[in-house]
């Protein structure tokens, strides 16, 4: 198998058992970024060199004894709306286009600690809006599995870079389905975690109770210690939570015997392709011949979780954009008569159509006579949602869903009906209205080739029951043996 | 649900953006679709709940007021569209 096939922790055994070098792993991603990259078009900027380099440095130092984490030289991808002191930082904005951050990111500083090499930041919608990457100010990221499709959004960069063998793994951020979605679009894992499991200081900000980081890898393992990575109270984030350290590869065995799953039947009605329904019928099959414990149940919650979420997320999100005013960091517009012009010019210059868009919508539903009906009734929804979910977790371990309606579709098929695009977070947005943990793993591929993916929900600060789950189904069907990106066009 | 863009102007007007006249029947078209997809809020069964604000805010968080200083001047600057003198520049606001 070839390096870029492996996982990280197949790396890491290599690596253990000097099989391959380190040197060796970061010139095989140069080579195959080299390649495949200008068919895949998932960076917004490369640091190979920058790699080559740091890695020829840190071998030495796990030669010298100097360095001995086990993550020492293992290479990253990391979402371009995650701060990275000394490399830009662009949210695929125009608005951000030469920001270079101050500081790194706490996720990004656990990962510096371990030594590891970052080897790029990736492509992205502009400022995480949007569930196709098209929104990108720089580039659109196509589909390794079929260049002429979406990688899904916003963390399309990091999934497809993934899929294709660009980097090992990857961070994303998710706060409607940005992680999953893509991920499942993609037949790669892609874990959401708990609100305020791992801290949001230095990424940049979309929808501040929403947003989460997590990881993006090839099997289950490596999600569970990516986690296990930038997992952690911070005090530079306020929510982030305190609670004592786990080790997330401890829960991987194959039994879960007995384990409770819920089916809610409403994530499988109207909307569901009947072939990722098909998929997610056999996956069910499957659970159950593993031991686990099926029963349909109703949680009658998406659409109104779905509104609820687009309110609650564009009126974050027109607070948290307030900040780009073309003063101190960001575009400023050329020519201006008076600061007021500047600000608006700067702005409407710097933002693209989909961020002004949801801007306006968040401004409208805060503004006076609006307020109330919408924004304080989504709120309320949001109430309504977390109950609904504790009910179900009163009788189940885990919720089994499809990630997304659909599997990846074609460019430019929805990118000028944003109604449309939001309708596809239909399965993905309940998990971070309610703050939960969510795992998306491939289960099966269409009839033209493309994945599809499942989507394991579990209660708040339950990553093991979902990890667990996820891993016993990875390992009986092992769809990474079995499927790989074709690359079509 | 209907926007008029009266209001169009007034909400870009509030959030400090330019809408030209040449978008401004897509900014109407959009955002009344959306909003009238958002009003199923309405229709929810909420009567008698309370708001949740954020999911994982059950206390609250105090710490020390203890200035931590940024030293590196420099790389905050650095991003600024016009500096002088290590200050942003901006336009003259009094007349």
């Amino acid at each position: 198998m070839e390096i870029t096939e492996l996982t990280v922790h197949e790396l890491q055994e290599k690596l253990k058992k000097q099989e391959i070098t380190i040197t060796e792993i970061v010139g095989a991603y140069a080579k195959r970024i080299e390649e495949k990259e200008p068919e895949v078009q998932s960076f917004v900027t490369t640091l190979i060199e920058e790699a080559k380099k740091q890695a020829k440095e840190i071998e030495e130092k796990v030669k010298s004894g100097e360095i001995t984490s086990d993550f020492a030289g293992i290479p990253i991808g990391i979402k371009d709306n995650l701060c990275t002191k000394g490399v830009r930082t662009t949210c695929s904005s125009r608005m951000l286009e030469n920001f270079v951050a101050p500081y790194d990111a706490t996720v990004v500083e656990k990962l510096n600690q371990e030594n590891m090499i970052d080897l790029g930041k990736l492509n992205m919608d502009e400022f995480a809006m949007g569930g196709s990457t098209e929104y990108s100010y720089f580039k659109k990221t196509k589909n390794p599995w079929n260049l002429s499709k979406v990688p899904g959004g916003s963390s399309g960069g990091s999934a497809a870079a993934v899929a294709a063998g660009l980097v090992p793994w990857a961070l994303g951020s998710d706060t409607g389905g940005s992680i999953r979605q893509p991920a499942s679009f993609c037949g790669v894992v892609g874990l959401k975690p708990t609100y305020g499991l791992v801290s949001r200081y230095g990424l940049v900000a979309f929808a501040s109770s929403l947003d989460q980081v997590g990881p993006i890898t090839k099997d289950v393992r490596d999600s569970a210690m990516l986690l296990n990575l930038i997992a952690g109270h911070d005090e530079k984030d306020t929510t982030s939570a305190k609670r004592e350290k786990i080790d997330y590869t401890k829960c991987l065995t194959q039994d879960i015997k007995g384990l409770k799953i819920g089916v809610p039947k409403e994530f499988f009605g109207e909307g569901i392709n009947p072939e990722v329904k098909a998929s997610l019928e056999k996956a069910i099959e499957t659970y159950r011949l593993l031991g686990a414990e099926i029963r349909e149940f109703s949680l009658d919650i998406a659409n109104y979780s779905l509104a609820a979420y687009y309110i609650i997320a564009c009126a974050e999100a027109s607070s948290n954009l307030g900040r780009f005013d073309g003063i101190r960091y960001g575009y400023r517009t050329p020519e201006f008569s008076d600061l007021k012009e500047l600000y608006k010019k700067s702005r409407s210059e710097g933002f693209g159509p989909e961020v002004k868009r949801r801007i306006m919508l968040g401004t409208y539903v805060l503004s006076s006579g609006y307020y109330d009906a919408y924004y304080k009734k989504a709120q309320q929804v949001r109430t309504l949602v977390m109950n609904e979910f504790n009910q179900g977790y009163n009788q189940f371990d885990v919720i089994l869903t499809p990630t997304s309606p659909t599997v990846a579709f074609t460019i430019g098929s929805k990118s000028n009906n944003p109604l449309e695009m939001y309708l596809s977070d239909i399965c993905t947005v309940s998990v971070n209205v309610a703050g939960l943990p969510a795992i998306s793993i491939p289960c099966g591929v269409d009839k033209e080739g493309m994945p599809i993916g499942m989507q394991l929900i579990g209660n708040k600060f339950q990553e093991e029951t979902i990890l667990k789950a996820a891993y016993a189904y990875e390992q009986q069907v092992n769809f990474r043996e079995q499927y790989k990106p074709q690359f079509k066009s | 649900m209907q926007v008029s863009k009266e209001e169009i102007r007034h909400i870009a007007n509030l959030a400090d953006l330019i809408i030209e006249e040449e978008e401004m029947d897509s900014y109407v078209l959009n955002l009344q679709d959306i909003l009238t997809f958002a009003n199923i809020v309405n229709e929810a069964p909420v009567q008698g709940l309370d708001i949740t604000i954020g999911t994982n805010e059950a206390e609250d968080v105090f710490r020390k007021d203890e200035v931590k200083a940024f030293s590196d001047t420099q790389a905050l600057l650095q991003n600024a569209p016009e500096q002088e003198q290590n200050m942003f520049k901006i336009p003259k606001v009094i007349n």
